[in-house]
């Protein structure tokens, strides 16, 4: 069977990436011709990989569930993507940026991939603008930065709360370009149901026809994955309705290790849930921690007051207000990590401090951040004693510029004006950090087999920090994965077309073929939704934002039980040759109901706090840290990856353990 | 630049320079025939002025008459082309949410027009052509006196004629409101200029209507009231 | 609140649709638009009926995936925002609510709610990009200073999400505005400059070429987008499509 091997270069971590392009197999331009490659996934990642592999001269075969790449979830990315390009000349380089990382990442990420992140972050800018993504600027026709969470620089790059969107276009525009060249053959509609392996190596997938239900056979030399995170296992999550770890988890059923399920990043600032009939969940820009400030009130009464309605919350004085997360940290105050900001609010409306009727919200307040600006307003237009309504106009003006666009979304969903009362957030499942385990050419256990992305573990350890989710996706897409699969492709030269009238082709059509058939006929009597709700409420319970050893053994038998009533009694109306979107779901949320188990097993194995895996044996019993999550690197500084023996229990642990060797392991404190 | 016209764009840009130039005409129209309100003489030499000026006839009537009948017919064919491009229609339509009445029935607003063209072609152009070249009378006389006031006058005489001109005012009026800005707007007109081109249309498409309005009921005004 | 719904059925793109009635009960007005569906769905397949197929998939505005004419306006009565935004506070008790697909002939119904927007990608292909590959050797990103007000505009139209609503909306079913914001955020980028007589051309001709209408300039499409793409956008691709007919 497989074994890890990382595939790092040698020699010194700001050379590795150079030396390694220098010393790759290439593949001729007349050969690039008679290559093909399949990408699933048109995101950032598989989006700008297809865009770049089709320039370089491949044939590119791309999928996409929804009708356009364009619509990929990345789209819905707000705030913004970090680049180390020191144009504020707060003394960022790709050392700080790589260092942000990985600390940011709790220290369970690959230095070697983190590193060359860092280093082609830069590029990514470059490479954006010369598409024509309109990033904000300043007044002098240069390139605007923000700051976000768990940095003390701002290296930010966004184009207003929509940066994910238009560097989706951007990349969305360069496939574009291929695909009116022929390069690109773009199959909109059409989802990945397997993967199919021929001598060991990926060669081809099995691909539903979503309007005509079609099932369809499609060779290439190399596969990539590019098909995003697994947040809706939770059911409720800040991702698209159809995301989905389908095309994940079939080829982790092919022999592709899963890494680290269990690093799951819950987001500090959603809107929160109304009622049972939700369906997901909002996120509110992470940017909006640069100027709000976050609180509950001190005291239990004045919960009970604003709970009934008894009291507004701009009826509390400062004194009455717990800001405590400034109060913790003073350090990054507001500006904390993701995950560090979720369990405190998690925290606190566990202790029963939570503003709305389920408990479960805290304030993100601006009212400071206007009066700052207004005041700021006045000065610059010289205006003397200007009133408080003059002030509050100036710097809701301000405030309206940076985030009018979230505000607008907070009052449409929410029905109440975030100017004149306190939003209100609460943490949502976000992102994930686990996923696909990959070598530093991002290739999976399966040779021929990439992933890239959310999709794949790599490098953002147990932790991403804020606006390194897209630059992840690019830097893969545009700069790293072009490179890494010349290199194995150059032996694929003499292959030629690889046949789809093959036994192994048949053998994984059938299998699919039988299942969609199963779906169809099986006369059960609950819908889909049913059991992803239920999946969904087990693990938010039990491994959510904190676990125990308990819950996640619990969890484990539940999520079973879930599955195995699935099977039994899942109801799926229509037929599988035509449109059938509970067709697709059941597809989808049967692989979830297996991902699910692997998820508390490895949440269970992993007996250690780190990063957005919160286990509450593992804290920091007293000193200064005293509540905070405690890292055990002695015993658990590896990368657990899973391999496929059947049943999702029977998994087996791989373990890649993670050297640092540039950057020191130490408690991350942000107080 | 042949292209240019077959594209959807160019017809739109063709049918705003017809407009403009079918605007233009209406203002040296009106003006004539604002004079018929003070002076019998002055609106007398101008109207044979214009009926007998080999330059107006023979020139600019020629493309007047050109660029009516393009306006029309390229209305009719982008009409035509645009309900072909609606799929199944909506059993629910508001449109009235979302935009002008003008601006959504500017066919039926230039039909109306060309009925109205219609008529005013029988009331006056047929017979002042028959006049000039069929039977070749070119003086402009009538028993010794210029005889455009007096024909001008004499069809307002009737009710219903003057209430069909009105009518047709009214919906040039209309048709007007949305196609003077459409037009600049075609043209590629943004932003600052907008606001008061949106005001210089909303004025010339009461006051070109008004003013032939005026005129149609002043006379019959007078002739009933006389 | 309990609401009739009227909505287009219509088996796949070769069948005749019709607009069928259903019941919903116990609908909260916090509820989206689209959660309203779900509820109507999942009463329709626990009673064995096949639910009501509709493009949806982000569910905070910004996919452009979703894509239902409500009450006779695209993505319904609210303004600014997409259907998966709409929330049901807009309606009352009792109301009857008529829901059907995009009305274009470029947009052919794929099933019940459910529109093929291809036209779209295809306009896009034909020019809706800047010919640069990737290489990571371009000019640094501030070489090249643009103007915060041209960067902001360009930003404006760039937030389109394609979802058609602009079409649906337009009694004429023009793509204008549509094609009208990709022409303008290139043509206000100094990155665009060099094909923008190109772009224009190609786009506006691949428009043409598969059917939809003629602008009249109602400005229905700008009240109706959800993300508010500016009408100045379609006078900007005229400009720019007079200006490559003159080269």
């Amino acid at each position: 069977m497989a074994t890890l091997d990382s595939k790092v270069p040698k020699g010194p971590i700001q050379d590795k990436w150079t030396d390694y392009k220098n010393h790759i197999n290439l593949v001729n331009p007349a050969n690039k011709r008679h290559i093909d490659i399949i990408v699933v996934g048109t995101g950032l990642a598989g989006g700008s990989a297809a865009a770049t592999l089709a320039e370089l001269g491949y044939n590119v075969k791309a999928f996409a569930y929804q009708d356009s790449p364009r619509r990929a979830h990345s789209i819905a990315a707000q705030g913004g993507i970090n680049a180390a390009k020191n144009y504020q000349g707060d003394g960022d380089s790709t050392y700080r940026l790589f260092y942000d990382t990985v600390k940011g990442g709790d220290y369970r990420s690959r230095e070697a991939n983190v590193y060359r992140l860092a280093e082609v972050s830069s590029n990514i800018i470059d490479q954006c603008v010369a598409q024509g993504v309109p990033f904000a600027r300043d007044y002098g026709g240069l390139l605007d930065n923000r700051s976000f969470g768990g940095v003390l620089v701002s290296r930010t790059f966004y184009a207003k709360g929509q940066t994910g969107q238009q560097l989706l276009l951007g990349a969305y525009s360069a496939m574009n370009r291929q695909i009116a060249r022929g390069k690109i053959e773009m199959f909109n509609r059409h989802e990945m149901l397997d993967v199919v392996k021929v001598d060991g190596k990926a060669r081809g997938i099995i691909a539903r026809n979503l309007i005509t239900g079609e099932i369809e056979r499609h060779s290439a030399h190399a596969v990539v994955i590019a098909t995003g995170g697994y947040g809706n296992v939770y059911f409720l999550s800040t991702n698209a309705m159809g995301s989905n770890v389908t095309a994940s988890w079939k080829i982790h059923k092919k022999g592709a290790f899963f890494a680290n399920p269990c690093y799951t990043q819950i987001h500090p600032t959603c809107i929160p849930r109304s009622g049972d009939y939700q369906s997901k969940l909002t996120l509110m820009s992470e940017s909006l921690r640069n100027d709000g400030r976050i609180w509950v009130p001190k005291n239990l009464e004045d919960v009970k007051a604003i709970r009934e309605g008894r009291k507004k919350p701009t009826d509390l004085s400062e004194d009455e207000r717990d800001y405590y997360l400034e109060r913790r940290y003073p350090a990054f105050g507001n500006l904390v990590p993701r995950d560090v900001a979720s369990r405190a609010a998690k925290e606190r409306c566990d202790a029963g401090y939570g503003v709305n009727a389920t408990g479960e919200a805290v304030y993100l307040d601006f009212a400071a951040a206007i009066e700052r600006y207004g005041k700021e307003q006045a000065k610059i237009h010289n205006i003397d004693n200007a009133s408080e309504a003059k002030i509050y106009e100036l710097g809701q003006a301000i405030v309206e510029a940076k985030y009018g666009n979230l505000f607008q979304m907070y009052e449409k969903i929410v029905d109440q004006n975030p100017y004149e009362t306190p939003m209100m957030i609460y943490p949502a499942v976000h992102y994930t950090m686990g996923g696909v385990w990959v070598d530093y050419n991002l290739m999976t256990t399966v040779p021929g087999l990439y992933c890239i992305g959310e999709a794949n573990f790599s490098d953002h350890g147990a932790n991403r920090l804020g606006a390194s989710a897209l630059m992840q996706g690019l830097a893969d897409g545009y700069f790293v994965l072009p490179y890494t699969i010349g290199d194995y492709l150059s032996d694929d030269i003499r292959t030629g077309k690889i046949s789809t009238d093959t036994k192994e082709f048949e053998e994984a059509e059938k299998e699919v073929k039988d299942k969609i058939e199963f779906f169809v006929t099986n006369k059960g009597t609950k819908s889909v939704d049913y059991f992803h709700k239920k999946l969904g409420k087990v693990m938010w319970d039990k491994c959510g934002m904190s676990r125990n050893e308990k819950g996640l053994k619990e969890a484990m038998v539940e999520i079973k039980a879930i599955r195995e009533e699935f099977w039994k009694e899942v109801s799926v109306p229509g037929n599988s040759n035509e449109m059938n979107p509970e067709l697709e779901k059941a597809g989808r949320v049967a692989d979830f109901l297996e991902l699910g188990e692997l998820f508390a097993k490895d949440a269970l194995t992993r007996e250690e706090s780190c990063g957005g895996h919160f286990r509450e044996e593992s804290a920091e019993l007293d000193g200064p840290q005293k509540g905070e999550a405690k890292r055990n690197d002695k015993d658990f500084a590896f990368v657990s990856a899973w391999e496929y023996k059947g049943e999702p229990a029977d998994a087996v642990l791989h373990k890649e353990e993670l050297e640092f060797k540039d950057i020191e392991l130490k408690q991350r404190s942000y107080k | 630049m042949g292209g240019f016209f077959k594209s959807s764009i160019g017809r739109k840009i063709a049918m705003a320079l017809s407009a403009f130039f079918l605007m233009f005409f209406l203002i040296i129209h009106l003006a004539v025939n604002i004079t018929s309100l003070f002076s019998e003489d002055v609106f007398n030499e101008l109207s044979h002025f214009m009926g007998t000026n080999p330059l107006v006839q023979f020139a600019l009537q020629p493309v007047l008459i050109f660029g009516v009948v393009f306006h029309f017919v390229m209305g009719f064919v982008l009409e035509i082309k645009n309900k072909k491009a609606n799929g199944v229609a909506y059993a629910k339509n508001n449109g009235a949410a979302n935009s002008t009445w003008m601006s959504r029935n500017m066919i039926y607003s230039g039909l109306a027009i060309l009925a109205f063209i219609v008529l005013h072609f029988i009331d006056f152009w047929i017979p002042e052509l028959n006049t000039k070249y069929v039977v070749g009378d070119m003086s402009g006389l009538h028993h010794g006196e210029f005889r455009y006031f007096n024909e001008l006058v004499e069809k307002f005489h009737s009710h219903i004629r003057t209430i069909a001109y009105v009518l047709a005012f009214i919906l040039l009026g209309l048709h007007l409101a949305h196609g003077f800005t459409s037009a600049f707007q075609s043209m590629g007109v943004t932003a600052g200029r907008k606001k008061t081109l949106q005001n210089i249309g909303k004025a010339y498409s009461i006051i070109i209507p008004l003013g032939f309005i005026i005129i149609a009921l002043y006379h019959h005004l007078k002739y009933v009231l006389s | 609140m309990n609401l009739t719904l009227k909505i287009w059925r219509q088996k796949d793109s070769n069948a005749k649709g019709q607009m069928v009635d259903y019941k919903v009960t116990d609908i909260s007005e916090h509820m989206s638009f689209l959660e309203m569906m779900d509820v109507l769905n999942e009463q329709l397949v626990n009673s064995g009926e096949e639910p009501v197929a509709f493009d949806h998939d982000c569910r905070e505005g910004i996919c452009g995936m979703c894509s239902m004419y409500i009450n006779g306006e695209a993505h319904g009565p609210d303004r600014g925002i997409t259907t998966c935004q709409l929330h049901m506070r807009m309606f009352k008790d009792g109301d009857t609510i008529t829901i059907e697909p995009f009305r274009a002939a470029a947009f052919p119904v794929i099933k019940d709610l459910v529109v093929d927007r291809m036209a779209f990608e295809r306009i896009q292909q034909a020019g809706g990009y800047i010919s640069v590959n990737t290489s990571g050797n371009t000019q640094d990103a501030n070489n090249l200073p643009i103007s915060k007000h041209a960067a902001d505009e360009a930003m404006d139209a760039a937030t389109c999400i394609g979802c058609g609503a602009c079409v649906a909306t337009c009694k004429n079913s023009s793509a204008m505005l549509f094609v009208g914001a990709k022409v303008s955020q290139y043509a206000l980028l100094p990155q665009g400059q060099v094909e923008a007589a190109d772009r224009v051309q190609n786009m506006v001709a691949q428009m043409d070429l598969e059917g939809f209408g003629n602008c009249t300039n109602t400005g229905a499409c700008e009240v109706e987008c959800p993300k508010g793409i500016s009408l100045d956008n379609i006078a900007r691709m005229n400009r720019e499509l007079m200006k490559a007919a003159i080269k």
